[in-house]
């Protein structure tokens, strides 16, 4: 059983969510929107299989995404906060090794299709 | 069955894999005290297990001074539990449930931005964790509804009192549901997609 609140816990001779260990992951870089205008609920989807000799987290990126995956659902995968999981995506993107497809923005709201088609899909559950 | 082990996991079963039609999501946030059922609610209608996502608040150590200058950082992870609900081929709709504190808000960057709409959801024994709550989403423009989980042997209200109690407006739905329950988890979905209909049918007075 996994305990959220303990899974950064004794056992690791790196802890998994220390400072240190998510620096050098991102290389140091910290998830801006600015550069990388990702939502938690971006779909990502990878446009290929992971390249070899890649780093260990965006190949693990690519694999999981093989069909359509949120970035929440990449954090949570992965173990990795959010902000550390929007740098490793938005490398991806850059390299042009994942496509992100960008969620539905309230902006683009007053949108009454949208809201009836969620109404209709809820009904169905 | 959660395996712990220094390889990363390989990402959603089979199962859980969502079709290569999907193409548009949208959330809802459901926010409120701890404990109250968040997650409990999330977990009752996602057709994935609730999975867990997770930020890190890093502090620089101030005032840490028997450490001799070594400058120290100290790291808080919180957490955030989550579900998903596939509306058709194209659309999903994922649902976050987060404390009700708005420090932890910020953790997560743009949890509300483009959020769809939130649900508070509410214990009649603890109402004055959701007065805050309400507050702070009234002043970001949040359209919310308020859900009051029934726990047994909670006191219960009528909910035109706990509506006077919560100083709530009039034309914010208030409901009462059973967070254990797929049914009633998914009507206070609906409720809250009926308000947002309603309001998106309304002229905005500016």
């Amino acid at each position: 059983m996994s305990d959220p609140d303990h899974r950064h816990g004794e056992g690791y001779g790196w802890e998994d969510g220390s400072p240190e260990r998510l620096y050098v992951i991102t290389g140091g870089r910290s998830g801006s929107l600015e550069s990388a205008p990702l939502d938690l609920v971006t779909l990502i989807v990878a446009r290929s299989a992971p390249a070899p000799g890649m780093q260990p987290e965006h190949a693990a990126i690519m694999r999981m995404c093989q069909a359509p995956l949120s970035v929440a659902e990449i954090s949570a995968y992965l173990s990795l906060p959010v902000s550390v999981v929007t740098v490793l995506v938005g490398d991806l993107l850059t390299d042009g090794d994942v496509l992100a497809r960008a969620p539905v923005a309230r902006a683009e709201l007053p949108d009454l299709a949208l809201i009836e088609a969620v109404i209709d899909g809820l009904q169905k559950l | 069955m959660d395996f712990r082990s220094s390889e990363p996991p390989a990402g959603p079963s089979r199962a859980d894999a969502l079709p290569e039609t999907a193409t548009a999501a949208v959330k809802v946030v459901i926010v409120g005290g701890f404990g109250v059922g968040k997650t409990t609610l999330v977990g009752s209608v996602s057709e994935i297990r609730p999975l867990t996502t997770e930020e890190t608040m890093t502090q620089a150590g101030v005032g840490v001074d028997d450490t001799a200058g070594v400058e120290r950082k100290s790291s808080t992870t919180v957490a955030m539990d989550f579900g998903r609900i596939s509306i058709n081929e194209e659309l999903v709709l994922y649902l976050f449930g987060t404390p009700g504190q708005e420090r932890f808000w910020f953790l997560w960057r743009g949890l509300f931005e483009g959020a769809l709409g939130a649900v508070v959801l509410v214990d009649t024994r603890r109402l004055e964790v959701s007065f805050d709550v309400i507050g702070r989403l009234e002043e970001r423009g949040v359209p919310f509804v308020v859900a009051v989980n029934s726990f047994p042997g909670a006191p219960e209200h009528p909910l035109e009192e706990l509506r006077a109690a919560l100083d709530l407006p009039g034309s914010v739905p208030i409901v009462v549901c059973d967070a254990r329950r797929r049914e009633s988890s998914r009507d206070v979905l609906m409720t809250l997609m009926r308000y947002l209909h309603s309001l998106a049918m309304t002229p905005k007075a500016s």
